[in-house]
């Protein structure tokens, strides 16, 4: 139990170290990164639930990322181990709902619903690819920074940003709380059923402390919902390139099937 | 600089922490604040920061307090929060709770920078004090990977980083070795500003202040130099304290 809550302290912390990295990918401004990704996902998802292949190009975008930024690709495989699943569990029905025969490779029948889970099931993969590195290569701060300039009310900016901390401080706790607990009681593996309600309560009104006075010091220190601490940046020239390469490209690969461009041409 | 005022004070009613508390703290004074655990001496500084009692509301966690509690001519209200906060610098005393950003060095600039400091200024700033301190590795380090103490002396460096007029030390010394007990010690009497100091420390309050204040279940039993009070042994034993080692 407390190795495994020593490890989404890891996870979380993990977030915080990736995300101070210093490749190029983390010099691009946090508002250009924001809006490229939300291009991204916007144009991924609009693609036609039969158009596997034109589909198949928007992969070069988070590719690229991943070799630029040196995020690990398994990391991001890693942390997202619970919700991929969920992605893959969407369009399994489609190839039982859907029997309509696409072509045959040899003698077997690839349909139309096969084809349309595939799809679904790539879109929901590179979404969730092009999340991650936007977390992984942005700072929180600077995330919410962004945020703060494109006027979501500070109400809701300081939540995401203490809810960010507040994870890390109630997974401590808890982790403080075991080794404690399992050095006064040798051989147990776990926790006593018996001592689940004070502990879970106790580790509450802990986590809940140590949150308010950590949000106290950042109080103490000049903190009231804005971020000038963190550069919402944007406006280099070379952020501004980015963000017409990227988005330019995008919209490109949504008109023009580049897989299949690329394949003619090479066949030739 | 500092004034109590006839000061109660309760966190849950019916059980006072603070009765009838009043001092006053010159301009440039450095004090003591010295007592066992529980007199109430964190609870005299949070009540200086607004973190609790009527700076915070006087309700609910709050507390509610009577008297008046005075920073620099000014009563401490949530109105006038913000300035007061301006002017004091506050070492907690749980370092743990004190640095909430990832590395040590963005916690220092984070203060510097909401209070309207360039960047670059803020960097210089901050690495100076890191310099004056004998910290410079703690610069590129991660807050959840420092040891016990050089989280403390981290927070001690985001604090004087500010250049506070007012210094409020919980327990600066507990966890430190000593040779970096000492920089505080040395820092501490380099520091002109305003200093109140809490500590179980007697030596280092004898080698800091020139006055003490002590607490005694949330009374003040003396208020002195600290060479007549931290030389009296039965005041001392009196109150749960012994004398400082070096008069033993
Ligand atoms: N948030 C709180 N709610 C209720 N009671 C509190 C709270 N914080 C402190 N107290 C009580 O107030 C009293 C004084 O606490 P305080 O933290 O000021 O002591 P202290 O002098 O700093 O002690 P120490 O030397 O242990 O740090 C204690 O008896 C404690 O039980
Ligand atoms: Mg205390």
């Amino acid at each position: 139990m407390s190795q495994n809550i020593e490890r989404s302290i890891r996870d979380l912390r993990e977030m915080d170290t990736l995300a101070s990295g210093d490749s190029p990918l983390h010099k691009v401004s946090a508002g250009v990164k924001l809006l490229v990704t939300v291009v991204y996902i916007l144009v991924v998802v609009s693609f036609d639930k039969f158009n596997m292949s034109g589909l198949m190009f928007m992969l070069l975008y988070p590719a690229l990322l991943f070799a630029v930024s040196g995020i690990p690709v398994s990391t991001c495989f890693y942390k997202l181990r619970f919700v991929l699943p969920l992605v893959c569990a969407v369009g399994i029905f489609n190839p039982i709902l859907d029997r309509t025969p696409a072509f045959e490779i040899g003698s077997f029948v690839v349909t139309t619903g096969m084809i349309s889970m595939i799809t679904l099931l790539m879109k929901g993969v590179f979404c969730l690819m092009a999340s991650f590195l936007l977390v992984a290569s942005t700072r929180i701060e600077a995330l919410c920074a962004v945020l703060r300039k494109i006027h979501v009310p500070s109400m809701l900016v300081t939540l995401l940003l203490l809810t960010f901390r507040y994870a890390a401080v109630l997974a401590e706790e808890a982790n403080v709380m075991t080794q404690a607990y399992s050095l006064r009681a040798p051989g147990q593996k776990g926790i006593h059923y018996k001592a689940w309600g004070s502990f879970l309560g106790q580790l509450l009104l802990r986590s809940i402390d140590r949150a308010d006075e950590l949000y106290s010091s950042m109080l103490l220190r000049g903190y009231h919902g804005e971020f000038y601490y963190a550069q919402a940046g944007g406006g280099s020239i070379r952020d501004v390139l980015y963000a017409v390469f990227w988005c330019a490209l995008f919209i490109a690969a949504r008109c023009v099937n580049f897989t299949q461009l690329l394949g003619t041409s090479v066949m030739r | 600089m500092i004034r109590f005022e006839n000061v109660t004070f309760a966190y849950e009613k019916g059980k006072p922490v603070l009765s009838g508390v009043s001092f006053a703290i010159g301009e440039g004074e450095t004090v003591g604040l010295i007592g066992a655990n529980g007199a109430g001496k964190s609870t005299v500084m949070k009540l200086l920061l607004g973190l609790a009692g009527p700076g915070a509301g006087n309700k609910g966690v709050s507390g509610t307090a009577e008297g008046k509690i005075l920073v620099d001519g000014e009563e401490v209200s949530p109105r006038n929060l913000t300035q007061i906060r301006r002017k004091l610098g506050f070492v907690l005393q749980n370092s743990d709770n004190q640095m909430f950003m990832p590395t040590v060095w963005e916690d220092m600039l984070f203060g510097l920078l909401n209070y309207g400091m360039p960047q670059q200024e803020a960097e210089q700033r901050a690495g100076q004090v890191l310099k004056e301190l004998g910290q410079e590795k703690l610069k590129g380090l991660y807050n959840h990977k420092i040891s016990g103490g050089e989280k403390r002396m981290a927070a001690v460096a985001t604090v004087l980083a500010m250049d506070p007029e007012v210094l409020l030390m919980d327990e600066p010394t507990s966890a430190l070795d000593p040779y970096n007990r000492r920089i505080i010690i040395n820092t501490i009497r380099k520091l002109p500003c305003t200093k109140v100091i809490t500590s179980h420390d007697l030596d280092m309050i004898y080698d800091t202040c020139g006055r003490v204040i002590l607490l005694s279940e949330g009374r003040i039993a003396a208020d002195g130099p600290a060479e007549t009070i931290l030389r009296d042994r039965d005041l001392l034993e009196a109150n749960r304290m012994e004398l400082p080692l070096r008069f033993q």
